[in-house]
């Protein structure tokens, strides 16, 4: 018997040199670029005697401000490469028509479109939310880090390192061919045997688990660390958002997190969950994945909602109109995004009362929302409106998303869904709220907050040209895509025959390139704000008139937030403190007690992603191993107790100094 | 004491504006909410569990019943093994509130036991159902079952090692405050498995023999 166990094969498990897609070239090139582009960044890193910045000051920062800077720049990062998909997906369709089969064959298009999805929703809009609230909730709760600040680093490396796995699967084997949420039993072991789920799989379980613990962190952060006087109905919006998207992620993540688990016993062990025959049911998987799924969406787009809410009070330089409502509002949404997840699948069959259950359901999510609409309109109403980038975003979002409900309550009629069901109309649909809600909402997020994480503000016309890119871009991309699902074509098809329709997707891929563009002024934006930041400085820590308490402190804040931690009166605290000749305190300070940093996260994390991919390729040694490392890491983690220390009074004093000098000379 | 800290800090609160900040802050410790949250959202990974047996538990594919495979007398035993140690671990936390490390971490260890006891029983009866060819391959209803069952055994499992762990702990720095609160958390864990397996052995066990 212990003559067939193959060496090779434990160690190996499945990877074979087969593995490598040597002959695709566009995934030659991919890799041929990524490997160049890596060694410049390294070989920089290392002429530039960087790698012990980077490891004492980012990688194993605790600091709440830098770990949200990195994961925002992880969204972008992965923004890049689901973007790339994406318009590989609109140049096949625009190209496929008759006798041509376009560049990409099936099997590899299958794969663009699962990662597309994958990539942009887990490793784009999850970052950006979860890196824009880590770093703004505690200073607008005026908190000097989160509740959990080592979690927090190993919740961010976790969500990197899934994403690395992703990013892995395009260079060695494949990523799923099932679409972004991999219904079995097409997911399943009979029709995808190869390493592409497992994948999908393993990279979502590992993200999910730092979702979940951020989710946890952020929590906890926020009913415990407010600053004094600071009640519930005192929370800035934005904070109140991020609590409810906070609360959806921890009653959703262990959805996911079960449903994948069962489908991997299904694909490794052979058990009969979602089969189709001995007894399993498929339909569950998909129930309980959109138990997951449809949270997930609210998830994102509550935070874009919280800062359209700062931007338009901000920028028009009054209280925002019906805080309660909106704060209600807010909470509606929450407990209503999880009675509607049945709305995915109207065709399952369930008949005609639990469809119409849950279509009126989905539609009276569109109240709550247009309350909140309103809302943003009647801040708007005789304010002093000033039309910088974070405002130009939020007012494209308020036209575009509204566009997207509508289309969104026409779906919500069971008998319309019938016919509209997996068409371009939903992709359409989905792209437009989402495009133009939560990627709109995070570049008014970025676009609003960069000053205050690095103390300069963004360049102004870079910044407009990325706007109206990607607002003209997103119209001419979706809007066929609307009138191509109302004539029948249904998503996910790599080639077409009817040459009537070509027209139409070659107006799309066009629009995709103007959104490329939108996507390169943000790109030169960033460049040349940083080549022009001396000019474009914020001296203050209050450049655009703010009106919570993050815009009190420094620009960049300093490693402790606050010298002295903010006392609250009013909903809009700093906004209360200015109008009441607020003095900053000049003497006084104290020692300042705050954790210290630990590279615990990194190599827990790291060695999960070892584990993870072990368990892709079945290499069983060194899955055991990764495992064994990883409990191991995780009590040799729990016998340090050393985890704090006190910044000296002598230091804060010097910090507070400079800022006084600094306000000083710039009167 | 109060006077001195007036008097020495009256210039500050001269200034009208230090309504606006207080001098020193120390807001709660969150890790008990945070560990609440954790349990409440691991509740849920076993809510899909009890969901997933709900569908598939009467789908025997032309299997075996629970009627048919249960053994109630050892699974009894084993409940109440499992009952038991968390009666013993509020022992421990009663012995850890009278800062006696001794017979906390006796009480600690007995509970440890009891807990490898009803591991060992689990094991015992998956091997006897996966000998007679009654593995989780077998239907969707032993999928389920098995699933349910072996999750929870495997939160038992961490449990013991997490006991472990901290009985070195406290052995070496005593019942420190970081100690206690990390004794408090494993044993809203210990307790929250109770109470999970209160489900399984109701759900599973005793209705699974119903006809």
């Amino acid at each position: 018997m212990l003559d067939h166990i193959d060496l090779i094969k434990l160690i190996f498990g499945r990877l074979t040199w087969d593995a490598i897609p040597y002959q695709e070239p566009i995934l030659l090139f991919t890799f041929i670029g990524v490997a160049i582009g890596g060694l410049a960044v390294l070989s920089l890193i290392t002429y530039f005697r960087l790698w012990g910045v980077l490891w004492r000051d980012w990688i194993t920062s605790i600091d709440h401000k830098k770990i949200g800077i990195m994961y925002v720049i992880l969204g972008l990062v992965m923004l890049l490469r689901g973007f790339a998909d994406a318009l590989m997906m609109r140049a096949q369709q625009a190209l496929s028509f008759g006798d041509s089969a376009g560049f990409l064959p099936p099997h590899h298009y299958d794969q663009v479109f699962t990662a597309h999805g994958v990539i942009m929703i887990f490793f784009v809009a999850m970052p950006l939310v979860t890196g824009l609230m880590n770093f703004v909730v505690p200073l607008q709760i005026g908190a000097r880090d989160v509740a959990f600040p080592f979690l927090n680093n190993f919740s961010f490396w976790m969500t990197t390192f899934g994403g690395g796995l992703v990013m892995v699967s395009l260079f060695v084997g494949e990523f799923a061919r099932t679409g972004w949420l991999a219904y079995p039993p097409l997911s399943g072991i009979l029709s995808s045997p190869d390493v592409g789920v497992d994948y999908y799989i393993w990279s979502l379980q590992i993200a999910g688990v730092g979702t979940l613990l951020s989710g946890i962190n952020l929590i906890a952060t926020i009913v415990k660390m407010r600053a004094p006087g600071m009640t519930m109905m005192k929370m800035p919006v934005f904070t109140w958002t991020a609590l409810c998207t906070n609360v959806l992620i921890v009653a959703a993540f262990p959805v996911l997190t079960a449903v994948l688990g069962m489908l991997s016993l299904d694909r490794l062990v052979g058990t009969n969950f979602f089969t189709n025959d001995m007894g399993g049911n498929a339909m569950m998987y998909v129930n309980l994945i959109w138990i997951w799924g449809h949270p997930e969406v609210y998830i994102l787009i509550l935070p874009a909602f919280g800062i359209f809410s700062e931007v338009v009070s901000t920028f028009c330089s009054k209280r925002l109109f019906g805080y309660t409502s909106m704060v209600y509002a807010t909470v509606v949404i929450t407990i209503l995004s999880y009675l509607v997840w049945l709305h995915h699948f109207f065709t399952m069959g369930s008949g005609a009362s639990v469809n119409s259950f849950f279509g009126i359901t989905t539609m009276i999510i569109s109240i709550p929302t247009g309350a909140k609409i309103f809302n943003w309109l009647f801040t708007m109403y005789r304010g002093r409106i000033r039309f910088e980038l974070p405002m130009l975003w939020t007012i494209g979002f308020m036209i575009t998303f509204v566009i997207g409900g509508m289309t969104g309550v026409l779906l919500a009629v069971p008998s319309a869904d019938f016919v509209l069901h997996n068409s371009l109309f939903l992709i359409a649909h989905f792209h437009n709220v989402i495009i133009g809600g939560v990627v709109f909402g995070m570049f008014a997020g970025i676009n609003y907050w960069f000053p205050k994480a690095f103390g300069y503000k963004l360049d102004t016309f870079w910044g407009r040209c990325s706007f109206w890119f990607w607002t003209v871009g997103f119209y001419v991309a979706f809007m066929p895509l609307y009138l191509l699902g109302l004539m029948g074509v249904t998503r996910r098809l790599s080639h077409f025959e009817d040459p009537s329709l070509q027209i139409w997707f070659q107006i799309a891929a066009f629009g995709a390139v103007l959104i490329a563009l939108g996507i390169a002024s943000l790109i030169i934006q960033l460049v040349v704000s940083y080549q022009r930041r001396e000019s474009l400085r914020d001296t203050t820590g209050d450049p655009w008139g703010g009106r919570t308490l993050e815009w009190s402190t420094s620009s960049p804040p300093p490693v402790y937030n606050f010298a002295f931690t903010p006392k609250v009166y009013d909903t809009d605290a700093w906004a209360d403190m200015k109008s009441n000749a607020y003095a900053r305190p000049l003497e006084g300070f104290l020692a300042i007690h705050m954790p210290k940093n630990t590279g615990a996260g990194f190599i827990i994390a790291a060695f999960c992603a070892i584990t993870g991919f072990a368990l892709i390729w079945q290499m069983w040694l060194l899955a055991g191993l990764g495992f064994a490392s990883v409990l191991a890491a995780i009590i040799i983690h729990t016998f340090n107790y050393n985890r704090d220390f006190y910044i000296p009074e002598g230091e804060v004093v010097r910090t507070e100094n400079e800022r006084t000098r600094l306000l000083e000379s710039h009167v | 004491m109060s006077d001195t800290i007036i008097s020495s800090n009256g210039a500050m609160n001269a200034v009208p504006s230090s309504r606006f900040y207080v001098r020193e802050h120390h807001p709660e410790n969150g890790t008990m909410l945070g560990f609440w949250l954790y349990l409440m959202s691991d509740c849920l990974v076993f809510a899909c569990l009890f969901a997933t047996y709900a569908v598939l538990g009467r789908n025997y594919a032309g299997g075996p019943t629970g009627a048919e495979l249960f053994d109630l007398p050892l699974v009894a035993v084993n409940t109440s093994l499992l009952l038991l140690s968390s009666i013993t671990y509020g022992f421990a936390m009663l012995e850890m509130q009278d800062k006696r490390q001794r017979n906390t971490l006796i009480w600690l260890a007995i509970t440890g036991i009891l807990g490898a006891c009803f591991i060992g029983f689990e094991l015992t009866e998956f091997a006897h159902l996966i000998h007679e060819g009654n593995g989780p391959q077998r239907s969707g209803f032993l999928t389920s079952f098995f699933a349910l069952v072996a999750t929870h055994g495997l939160h038992v499992s961490f449990g013991i090692v997490w006991l472990v762990t901290l009985m070195t702990q406290v052995g070496k720095h005593g019942l420190t405050p970081e100690n206690r609160r990390r004794l408090m958390c494993l044993s809203m864990f210990w307790h929250f498995l109770d109470v999970v397996w209160i489900g399984v052995f109701t759900f599973v066990y005793l209705m699974g023999v119903l006809p």
